[in-house]
């Protein structure tokens, strides 16, 4: 590998890091380890818990593959990669 | 007009359309007929994908599971949609990149090996097998309910359509129809949604009207359905949890993996044209997936609530306040019929109890009000989507349209498992193994075969479904979460597994998975043979075996690791294929193999 394609990669690593960190955010902790707290504020007449377990995580899950799409085509330019 | 015409109208009117395309759409080329000639825009397969993946399981089953789980519902909420977080990021692009037909394929050129192929074709087999059982079922039951032909001959119709468009266009008329269905069932899911949402709350958008107070009263639709069910004796709505919060953690998890290890959903993303169109293609899948599965929630909290009231339209314990039997209403006569509903006169007053008799708290109550038990003996959790336009009293071409979305979802995903296992028998099998040699006009002859073969096989499953149906969708997930997504995943991410490796981690991730499955449900399913039983007791850190998934791919991932690291790392030639996996540039003339 060169170093180029070696720094893309490493770059898109660490994207790839950022994008699972926030989707175990808001499914896993605000959806289920930290359900009841968050429960005792509301949005939009949810209990905020209960809203991110049947809402909130499917629409950031939506969010953020299109994040990853477009931040991802920036590197492929960047690195010179692109088709 | 009558209901039975209309829906006869608007299902022979979307079965006309499916017909249409697949005439107009039929494959010359094994290209075409394995990957639709690789030319579909992102946002078609977007939606295409959309239809693949929402099964008669996303569409009839799912809402009615929420409704009577709760907050424990959100397990396949969360499960089955953050799986294409994963496929987007960890899957898609690189496969993409590949650029060849299968998934088997992949695994067989990046741990250079047939055995690891067959390993692979065997997992998508049975993963995609048990899941078309369910889709044929899903036909015959639409069909026998709404149009009232017999299950077999429904089934039948079902078979035939798909037959047509399938073997004829492989996955270039599989593609053109899924997107039709995609705009039937959306339409079809969301049209009653808003009707029942303005009804309840006057709010058209069933995402907000779930949250906001119900016409002339000041409580929520959440807070209400909390407070209704508490009063007769059921878990709380909002607060109701699937076991354990740990359980419901590694459920959705393993719902995850398993999602982005379906193999009839990945290859979907091996027919956009590039691999940035991959990645953007899995984000257009999941917004068209996600107008279903946010508008699911609604559908549920709101079912449940005109179901319960309907069964209790006054205070609880009051003579008056449950409905008298006698005068039940058409659509609770209708799914008597069926047998997925049913009601036993337990203290012989007349009137339906519907409560929770499982609940010590409310038992001192129940007996003051002279109530035996719970009075509703059936009630089918998949009748919820069907019976609810019913239950709110919606005029007939709506119910005709429920069921003519009901049969656009299981017809799209029927035909998209049917071509994964097609196109595993004959590119993986006949062309990898047996006769590398055959001409492009034998394999697509062999692939029409093959689709035509595996039509008939579902079919006749679906007829007679096996005792063990029921779990055997859970098992198609286990199954693609502990062999397929792990060995993807790593074949991407590392160099360093190996041939043996990859093997022993696909077969000790599938072993854990099938014992513990087993174990706890029987052998194959079968009653009696469960040496364990199904007891919570005897669980694995309390964990229910649909939520085994998991687990089987932390083996996986650990075994194929430890094996890997104790023989030789793979040849320079797969290194440098999975170098050139990762960077975009050259994905064009991949794909001219």
């Amino acid at each position: 590998m060169s170093a180029k394609t070696d720094a893309y990669w490493r770059a898109n690593l660490r994207l790839l890091a950022a994008v699972t960190a926030v989707w175990f955010a808001v499914s896993f902790l605000c959806g289920i380890v930290l359900v009841e707290p968050l429960n005792r504020f509301h949005i939009w007449g949810y209990p905020l818990g209960f809203w991110f377990a049947q809402q909130g995580s499917i629409y950031t899950f939506v969010v953020l593959i299109f994040f990853y799409s477009w931040r991802m085509a920036r590197l492929d330019r960047k690195f010179g990669v692109e088709e | 007009m009558d209901l039975k015409t209309t829906t006869y109208l608007v299902v022979g009117a979307t079965f006309a359309l499916y017909l249409l395309i697949a005439v107009r759409s039929r494959a010359r080329t094994t290209g075409e007929f394995y990957v639709a000639g690789g030319g579909v825009h992102p946002i078609a397969n977007g939606m295409a994908t959309a239809a693949d993946w929402m099964s008669a399981a996303s569409f009839l089953s799912m809402a009615g599971l929420i409704a009577f789980m709760g907050y424990g519902g959100s397990v396949y909420l969360m499960g089955w949609t953050g799986g294409y977080v994963l496929l987007a990021c960890f899957l898609a692009p690189y496969l993409r990149k590949y650029g060849k037909f299968t998934v088997p394929e992949f695994i067989g050129d990046r741990y250079y090996c047939k055995t690891a192929r067959l390993v692979a074709v065997v997992c998508l087999i049975v993963a995609s097998v048990t899941y078309v059982i369910g889709q044929m079922k899903g036909v015959g039951v639409a069909f026998s309910r709404f149009l009232e032909v017999p299950y077999e001959v429904g089934l039948g119709i079902g078979m035939v359509i798909v037959f047509v468009y399938a073997v004829l266009g492989g996955m270039k008329g599989i593609t053109h129809t899924q997107i039709a269905q995609y705009c039937v069932l959306i339409f079809a899911y969301t049209v009653p949604a808003v009707f029942i949402s303005l009804q309840l709350t006057g709010s058209p958008i069933p995402q907000l009207g779930l949250g906001m107070p119900i016409q002339g009263e000041t409580l929520t639709v959440l807070e209400k359905l909390d407070q209704v069910l508490q009063d007769l004796g059921f878990d709380r709505y909002t607060t109701q949890t699937r076991l354990s919060q740990w359980n419901m953690a590694v459920f959705t998890f393993s719902l995850m993996i398993g999602t982005a290890g379906l193999p009839h959903v990945i290859m979907r993303f091996f027919t956009v044209p590039k691999v940035r169109d991959a990645r953007s293609s899995a984000g257009w899948a999941l917004l068209f997936i996600a107008i279903l599965y946010t508008t699911a929630p609604a559908v549920a909290a709101m079912a449940r609530l005109n179901f319960t009231r309907t069964l209790q339209a006054g205070p609880v314990g009051s003579a008056e306040g449950n409905l008298v039997y006698a005068e039940r209403p058409t659509w609770f006569k209708n799914w008597e019929a069926t047998g997925l509903l049913a009601f036993e006169d337990k203290n012989g007053d007349g009137r339906v109890q519907h409560y929770g008799d499982k609940s010590q708290a409310f038992a001192p109550r129940a007996e003051a009000f002279g109530w035996k038990g719970d009075e509703m003996t059936t009630l089918d959790r998949d009748i919820m989507v069907l019976a609810n336009p019913e239950i709110a009293g919606l005029p007939n071409w709506v119910i005709a349209l429920v069921a003519a979305g009901g049969l656009a979802a299981a017809l799209s995903t029927a035909a998209g498992l049917l071509l994964a296992i097609s196109s595993a028998i004959s590119h993986d099998v006949v062309k990898g193994v047996f006769r590398p040699d055959i001409s492009e006009k034998g394999e697509l002859r062999a692939s029409r075969l093959a689709m035509a073969g595996a039509i008939l096989v579902a079919g006749l499953l679906g007829l007679r479904p096996p005792g063990f149906a029921a779990g055997t969708v859970a098992l198609a997930f286990g199954l693609a979460a502990s062999s397929i997504f792990p060995v993807l995943v790593m074949g991407i991410f590392s160099k360093r597994i190996n041939r043996t490796g990859a093997i022993a981690g696909m077969l000790s991730g599938l072993i854990v998975t099938l014992l513990y499955v087993f174990q706890h449900k029987g052998v194959l399913f079968i009653p009696g043979t469960s040496f364990l039983g199904s007891m919570p007791e005897n669980w694995f850190l309390g964990l229910e075996p649909n939520a085994f998934g998991a687990v089987g791919a932390a083996v996986n991932f650990l075994v194929a690791g430890v094996v890997s690291h104790l023989g030789p790392p793979p040849p320079a030639e797969v290194q440098e294929m999975v170098e050139a996996l990762r960077i975009p540039r050259g994905a064009g003339q991949a794909a001219e193999h």
